[in-house]
């Protein structure tokens, strides 16, 4: 066996596109491990991260609710934002675990290093996170989605699809942040990732205020962002009903996170095994 | 059965860096196995394909009668894994890094329990188990990690520097650990730069440097062809190896220098210390000893091994 002539070698990109060789019993072993350690410490974990969208939304709704004076979309304001709300609680599920949680793991504790000397590969592993920061999306967004539902802000019966529709978002937005987590040399960029990436896109995709209110590159570029279908797809799910408008916002965020979903899983390889 | 590892003309590469240059290795089952060399020999880069972490860039190995190209994860099942340094889940307490571990080798949950407990005495831990890993104490964290690589039962271990940075009686404590497992049947295959370590565990051996095989034997083999049986010592001597070779005239010419030290080769009959206080070269003091396997790989490399 000789290397490969370099004429035939796959582009380093293009390849990161291929649909990963997975174990799903094994990355279920990854998620065992982390459901053992959220057991443990659910309380610590959950609420600093839970809080926040529930103080926006007291802040926000309850706060600034009584200066805007006019409905959106015939509901009080804080009606229409706690959806959008909802969406960005369950992203922050996943985006901190795939994010901080991870690269701790990676950098400092070797845990992968390590998994990847039982039969799990470091696809099943990258594949076990995603499982996770899915859960976690799951649990966050349904735990807002349940507070909504209990101080009645929610409009329609349709939002009983809303617990298996926000964690699309928790997963779109999950994988970016994984992508970035295993390209990322020091753990100090992450500030980039949260000011330049989801601050941004949590300010300006529609959680706040219709993004038509905005300047059409803007729109544009709101379109572009898996926060702002996952606002809209929670949005005609919590509050107008509109389940046609739903699917096309899951449809979106699905096509994304197919699309993304190869990258991730076979960057960790990349970033695990040399 | 066959050979547990077989290599021909394994290579790795990293970019220009060869760090493994065509090396043949043929491992017995049932022995305990050395891997002798000093930082960046490329021992820890050999374990790596060994235990499916890393491609080979080149060659064949055949790893338990399977290909390392092959089906990994069953492979891997079967082969129990001591990484270096620490590499315990630290979010994970004593007793639950052993179920983990159990559980990503497939065994179900009450299984990986039973083992759990029964590694747990293994390493002399039962007490601990319920303590975070960074409250035990290196020799702990490293039964901890022989421990781990053993919860699957697996039919070859491989340990890579099992000792390094342990205290004197934290090492006995893993040499026994080790030589239990042995007694048992397993396959080992440990990397070291320690010579006594070596000398104490290995059936037989390889030194390695700069990526290639350089030396395979047993210790006494090594011993026994590379270096005469003895070697006397002289330390802090005012003088260089070259006037040393000229007092001891044509018997001297088996001489070295390593650090502050003379080294002189004989089979014993040169009285060394009588010739240099006659030529009145003060010394410090002389040793006579039997050669060893640090010796050895001086000898061969020019260099020492724990540099």
């Amino acid at each position: 066996m000789t290397a490969e002539p370099t004429t035939t070698r796959p582009n380093r990109v293009l390849e990161l596109f291929r649909w990963p060789d997975v174990s799903y019993r094994n990355a279920l072993r990854m998620w065992s491990r982390n459901t053992t350690l959220f057991r443990k410490g659910w309380k610590r974990f959950v609420l600093p991260n839970f809080l926040e969208p529930i103080l926006y939304l007291l802040s926000f709704g309850f706060g600034l609710g009584l200066y805007v004076g006019s409905q959106i979309l015939g509901v009080e304001y804080v009606d229409f934002i706690a959806p959008g709300l909802a969406a960005t609680s369950a992203m922050y599920g996943a985006v901190f675990e795939l994010t901080y949680n991870v690269y701790v793991k990676l950098q400092f504790g070797h845990v992968y290093d390590a998994v990847i000397t039982t039969p799990l590969e470091a696809e099943d592993a990258a594949a076990g996170e995603i499982l996770w920061g899915l859960t976690r999306s799951f649990l966050y967004g349904s735990a807002f989605v349940l507070v909504m539902v209990a101080l009645g802000h929610t409009h329609s019966w349709t939002t009983v699809f809303a617990f298996v529709a926000l964690p699309l978002v928790g997963l779109a937005v999950g994988l970016v942040a994984l992508i970035y987590t295993c390209l990322v040399p020091v753990i100090d960029l992450f500030t980039y990732f949260f000011n330049l990436f989801i601050i941004p896109m949590f300010l300006f995709s529609g959680v706040f205020f219709p993004i038509d209110s905005l300047p059409v590159w803007a729109q544009t570029a709101a379109w572009f962002t898996p926060l702002h279908h996952g606002v809209e797809l929670s949005r005609s799910l919590i509050l107008t009903g509109d389940l046609v408008a739903a699917l096309g916002h899951a449809g979106w965020l699905l096509t994304f996170c197919l699309v993304l979903y190869p990258v991730a899983v076979n960057l960790m390889r990349r970033r695990l095994v040399v | 059965m066959g050979a547990v590892v077989l290599a021909r003309g394994l290579v790795k590469r990293y970019g220009d860096l060869t760090a493994v240059d065509h090396i043949d290795l043929d491992i017995p089952p049932g022995i305990t196995f050395g891997v002798l060399g000093p930082n960046g020999a490329g021992k820890t880069t050999t374990m790596k394909m060994i235990t499916c972490v890393s491609p080979p860039t080149e060659g064949t190995l055949e790893v338990l009668g399977a290909d390392v190209r092959g089906d990994r994860r069953s492979l891997k099942r079967r082969i129990g894994v001591v990484p270096q340094g620490m590499t315990l889940d630290m979010d994970l307490n004593v007793r639950e890094n052993l179920v983990a571990q159990g559980m990503y080798h497939g065994l179900g949950r009450r299984l990986a329990g039973e083992r759990a407990d029964e590694y747990l005495e293994f390493a002399a831990l039962t007490d601990r188990a319920d303590a975070t890993t960074d409250e035990l104490s290196g020799g702990m964290q490293r039964r901890l990690l022989v421990a781990r690589a053993l919860v699957s039962d697996p039919e070859l271990v491989v340990l890579d520097e099992p000792t390094t940075g342990l205290d004197p009686q934290a090492r006995h404590h893993v040499w026994e650990r080790l030589r239990s497992l042995k007694r048992a049947g397993k396959t080992l295959i440990l990397t070291t730069h320690y010579m006594d370590e070596a000398a104490r565990l290995c059936d037989q051996l390889v030194v390695v440097d700069k990526g290639r095989i350089i030396a395979a034997g047993t210790p006494d083999e090594l011993v026994a062809a590379h270096v005469p049986p003895q070697v006397v010592e002289l330390i802090g001597a005012a003088m260089t190896v070259d006037e040393l070779k000229s007092v001891l005239g044509s018997k001297g010419a088996d001489a070295e220098e390593v650090g502050d030290r003379l080294l002189v080769y004989t089979d014993g009959s040169l009285d060394v210390e009588r010739r240099v206080r006659k030529a009145g070269v003060g010394v410090d003091r002389v040793l006579l000893r039997e050669s060893t396997l640090e010796d050895v790989f001086l000898r061969l490399t020019g260099h020492s091994l724990t540099e």
